[in-house]
């Protein structure tokens, strides 16, 4: 039978969506429901002095107002930061309390003061604006880089500094750039994005008063966290009391990993009101309250021989978390981000350096590439920078910095396990026939353009793990994955996995590897998710771990249903197990040749027992059925890498700049769906590309957030991008017995840096913030311009 | 949205006769239900004019192109009378926003609403188009008031727009890559006795650069105004584009459009 792993296999949920038949959070209706509207602050930074709910009690249709003030009295906890990181003088982090419903201080606009539930939509908007608070303005803190000098906004956070972390040797630092021949610097930004799932966030609450069960409906990439973090920490309900569902959820990107205020508030409330409730997130509220993504201020140095060859790297950077810690808000400037910022690079001195400071903006969390996106461009720019004033190409200088075997034990902390970082860096070359460039760029000039080249090399750390060195960093729970494989008796398959698909087309992939292992037809085999009263436990999607763990959790279940089979087998075919041989859904009896298909095998388990003869084919020991269910903790990260080349081409006179060639070359190991790899990798790419152009979160000095509109906050749409041209190599992981990394992230972790580095190779070296938008890239040509003028 | 009442009316009198200080003409809807949805405009009455059949539709005569009202933006720039008439004006509502918009949005309501950015305006300055409302004509130059703001008084309904066929004119805009609005549009068009350059984006409100039109108008070349700098005291600067740069892609989209006459 032909191995389903490695095909073009079309996507199971394509009907489904292309149909308009997904069910979203929005969708969802339970009869009686109230409908919730979140009363919020519009001042970035202020003291809340009396909240009045009396008006908007009296308001048409209103069922109850709730304030920070009762949800206090019901010790309901508040959001949480998920990630423990210490200082370098060895202090704990500093975290501010978030409670669901602010009390005291409203921190960022948008921040919830109070909830409005109504019987209507309509009524329950009306009687939010009359509820009345009273607010002290306070002088907001805005500029990360200035956060530290401000006032702080936190009691007991001192200089609004959440941690100063190290991770690296001062030391062998500074002898390495003692040595070196030159020392390349950069400033850089790495602009704050906003995710824009294309679904807003949402949720559905119904509570049971005779069974006392919440079941709550919500857009998360993890319900089974969710419910752990909201019983847990927020005590809202015991485990067994909370059922989270996340449906088909439309898109996350790092955005719907928190568990969020209003889930909290809406789930309490929900009991106490003694009726369900919705809130459906409009798009204003979205850009104001999803958690932010990147937000950097780094300044980095790389110390070089003049032949090329690296000695040291440093990195100082100000990360802003926004207003408060929230789950991966911690981690991902840190151990997400200082591991990776020496790249793919063997560089035998290195220290990375994080501030991470509080400011009145929206929480900062993880987003596609959370951490690595920000490590890379900081040390591709270096690289190009490097190349650039050695006179070295930009691929030599690649390659003479590579490792030359595997594992590759890099400066910091990873064992990278297998990688061919010079053949996926040719097979760019060839693919964007990098020979080829400087008769393209004449061509361009010919024209009046300006052309440029630009390269990025990248590894990413992803599939965090195992558990036990997570936790070690100050992670607050196990990052494993289970499964469950339950035959039915007539054969057909539900896998049960805890990972979560908002967009990742698990329902095919995991069926691809299950039909494979279970030698079965795909079409037997559905993916059951999203719902902790169904699906096994799992800490959810994110970080592109689903397959690399939740996959291989399945694979794991997979191989003991074989075992059982092969125990069952042996009974009815009357050989021991070892004479058993299982092949493309048949269980071999080697010597007669005597067979049983796996579906056979799974009737028998489930109808032990046949007329006229007292005979179970169920061996001593075993139980009837067939089900088995596995967890799945992986010995290390995944760590897929790649090189990618991209070629814009500038107009002087206005500053537009044009993607005109996008090469991507990836080694994500063995891929599963090479469609919806693909799909992975132009979403990456598009979001990447879009960071480096064109997205840009920007407040103004009172902290009102400018760009929180489509009018206003640039998206990239398709005809801001070239075809991709995508490439492949391929190393099998070795930390998990399919041989696969993760492949979410990727594009946008490599993508910014690439796209930076041929703008900036287009305006002859100048530098240039992200995004690269046409009037920066104007007065740059034009002062390139000036100094060209000058020197003729 | 706030809740209201919407009016269908079948003819522009019972239109006008349903207008009071709260009410608002609909039309495509593209800027006024944004807003509505936002509350940042809240409405009692909401009078729909898109079942009055008498105002949609494309007329060309030899000296001139007459679009009603409700004409779709794509209606307009699939027109093959109009494509032959005045290809720029076809080119232009072309390109306004997106599909979705273009299929919805109207020449009435762009006008109507004036917003500093939109792409209309522009064409009717450059084409010395005459306003057609339920009580009068008004001409292009008097109508255009600031920014938002026309000549039109309540319950005064534009009817169409009546363009005048030039020799030769083009529009070049420099969309806003987050809304696709002008960041700054011009539309050049030359007729038998003069040259306009009419500027949308680029200040408060859309207008004819007086400089660049003289200078077109004596010699019709791109080199007519190779190197010209503009003044941009008065123009737009925000976190999409400083005066300066505006003032740079007047010139510079001046000259693309002579050139593409």
């Amino acid at each position: 039978m032909a191995s389903l792993v490695g095909s073009r296999v079309e996507r199971k949920e394509d009907k489904k969506f292309l149909t308009g038949k997904g069910r979203y959070t929005a969708d969802i209706n339970i009869a009686n429901q109230t409908y919730a509207i979140f009363v919020r602050s519009p001042h970035a930074r202020a003291q809340i002095k009396k909240v009045d709910t009396s008006k908007a009690l009296k308001s048409s249709g209103v069922v109850s107002v709730l304030t920070g003030k009762e949800i206090a009295e019901d010790k309901i906890g508040g959001l949480i930061a998920g990630w423990a990181i210490r200082s370098e003088d060895g202090s704990e982090m500093k975290v501010p309390n978030n409670p669901p419903l602010a009390n005291e201080f409203a921190n960022f606009v948008g921040e919830p003061i109070a909830v409005v539930f109504a019987e209507s939509l309509d009524e329950a908007k009306a009687a939010a604006e009359k509820v009345e608070v009273d607010y002290k303005v306070l002088k907001a803190v805005v500029d990360p880089a200035k956060a530290m000098d401000s006032e702080p906004i936190h009691k007991d956070v001192d200089k609004n500094l959440c941690y100063d972390w190290l991770l690296g040797d001062r030391k062998a630092v500074d002898e390495a750039f003692a040595k070196a021949d030159k020392i390349i610097k950069v400033d850089l930004i790495n602009n704050r994005l906003v995710p824009n799932a294309m679904e807003p966030r949402a949720c559905v609450v119904d509570y049971n008063t005779a069974t006392e069960e919440i079941t709550l409906y919500t857009t998360s990439q993890n319900p089974h966290l969710s419910r752990l973090v909201m019983s847990a920490f927020g005590n809202v309900a015991p485990e067994n009391k909370l059922r989270v569902v996340a449906p088909d959820v439309g898109g996350g990107f790092g955005s719907k990993i928190n568990v969020y205020n209003e889930e909290i508030v809406c789930s309490w409330a929900s009991k106490k009101i003694e009726r369900p409730i919705k809130w459906v997130a409009e798009r204003t509220e979205s850009f104001l309250t999803d958690t932010h993504g990147r937000d950097h201020v780094t300044h980095a140095e790389l110390a070089v021989t003049k032949d090329g060859k690296f000695l040291g790297f440093k990195n100082e950077t100000i990360a802003n978390l926004g207003a408060y810690a929230r789950v991966f808000g911690t981690v991902t400037p840190t151990y997400l981000f200082g591991p990776c910022a020496t790249g793919v690079y063997v560089i035998p001195a290195a220290y990375s350096n994080v501030k991470a400071v509080y400011t009145n903006t929206a929480p900062v969390d993880a987003y596609r590439g959370a951490g690595r996106p920000e490590a890379t461009y900081t040390i591709e720019r270096l690289v190009e920078k490097a190349a650039m004033e050695l006179g070295i190409d930009k691929t030599e200088i690649r390659m003479k910095n590579f490792p030359s075997q595997f594992p590759f034990k890099q400066t910091l902390v990873h064992t990278v396990d297998s990688g061919d970082y010079v053949a996926g860096l040719e097979k760019a070359k060839q693919m964007a026939d990098y020979a080829g460039f400087e008769a393209r760029r004449k061509k361009s000039e010919a024209n009046g353009k300006l052309r440029g080249i630009g390269v990025s090399s990248y590894f990413e750390a992803c599939g965090i793990a195992p558990s036990a060195a997570v936790m070690s960093l100050g992670c607050g729970v196990g990052l494993w994955e289970s499964a469950e494989v339950r035959f039915n008796p007539t054969g057909q398959i539900s896998v049960f996995t805890g990972s979560h698909s908002h967009g990742q087309s698990h329902d095919t992939t995991f069926a691809q590897i299950a039909a494979d292992e279970l030698g079965v037809p795909m079409e037997n085999i559905d993916v059951v998710h999203g719902d902790t009263d169904k699906s096994t436990f799992g800490m959810g999607t994110y970080g592109s771990r689903s397959l690399t763990v939740g996959g291989i959790a399945i694979v794991n279940a997979c191989k003991k249903i074989i075992a059982k089979g092969k125990r069952v087998a042996a009974k009815m075919l009357e050989v021991s197990p070892d004479e058993i041989e299982f092949k493309d859904g048949e269980f071999v009896a080697l010597k007669s040749n005597k067979k049983k298909t796996i579906g056979e095998i799974a009737f028998a388990c489930y109808v032990p027992g046949q007329r006229d003869e007292m005979k179970s084919p169920i061996p001593e020991g075993d139980e009837p059925g067939l089900i088995e269910s596995a967890f799945y903790d992986p010995p290390n990260f995944s760590f897929p890498a790649g090189s990618h080349i991209c070629e814009v081409e500038i107009d002087p006179d206005t500053g537009n700049v044009k993607v005109e060639k996008y090469t991507a070359v990836d080694d994500f190991g063995r891929i599963v769906n090479p469609n919806i790899v693909e799909g992975q990798v132009h979403g990456g790419l598009a979001q990447g590309i879009g960071q480096a152009l064109y997205e840009n979160t920007q407040y103004d000095e009172t902290g009102q957030l400018m760009t929180a509109s489509y009018m206003d906050y640039t998206m990239p749409r398709a005809d801001n991008f070239p075809e991709f041209n995508l490439g492949f190599t391929c190393t099998h992981a070795t930390s998990n017995p399919l041989g696969v990394k993760g492949c979410g992230e990727a594009g946008a972790i490599a993508s910014p840096p690439t796209v930076m580095n041929a703008v900036i190779d287009a305006l002859g070296g100048q530098e240039i913030t992200m995004p690269a938008t046409a009037e920066k890239v104007w007065k740059a040509c034009k002062a390139m311009k000036k100094s060209n003028a000058k020197a003729a | 949205m706030k809740t209201f009442s919407y009016h269908s009316p079948k003819d522009v009198k019972e239109a006008s006769k349903l207008a009071s200080s709260s009410s608002m003409f609909l039309a495509g809807g593209m800027t006024s239900i944004p807003s509505m949805k936002l509350g940042m405009a809240t409405y009692k009455d909401v009078i729909d004019l898109k079942k009055i059949k008498k105002l949609s539709g494309i007329k060309v005569s030899s000296k001139t192109v007459t679009i009603g009202a409700t004409t779709k933006h794509a209606e307009v720039a699939a027109s093959k009378d109009v494509q032959k008439a005045i290809p720029a004006l076809a080119k232009l509502a072309g390109n306004i926003g997106d599909a979705q918009v273009r299929n919805r949005g109207t020449i009435g309501g762009s006008i109507s609403n004036n917003d500093p950015s939109a792409c209309y305006p522009s064409a009717c300055m450059a084409l010395n188009a005459v306003i057609h409302t339920n009580e009068r004509k008004i001409e292009a130059n008097k109508f255009f008031k600031g920014m938002f703001e026309t000549a039109l008084k309540k319950g005064e309904i534009v009817e169409a727009v009546e363009f005048q066929i030039p020799e030769k004119a083009d529009y070049q805009k420099h969309p806003n890559p987050a809304s696709r609005y002008a960041i700054v549009g011009v539309f050049v068009a030359k007729h038998k006795d003069e040259v306009n350059v009419a500027v949308t984006g680029a200040k408060s409100c859309v207008y004819i650069d007086k400089d660049l039109s003289k200078k077109l108008s004596s010699d019709f070349s791109s080199s007519a105004i190779e190197g010209i700098e503009l003044d941009d005291s008065e123009m737009n600067s925000d976190m999409h584009a400083s005066a300066e740069y505006r003032a740079n892609l007047v010139s510079l989209y001046a000259k693309k459009a002579v050139e593409a006459c």
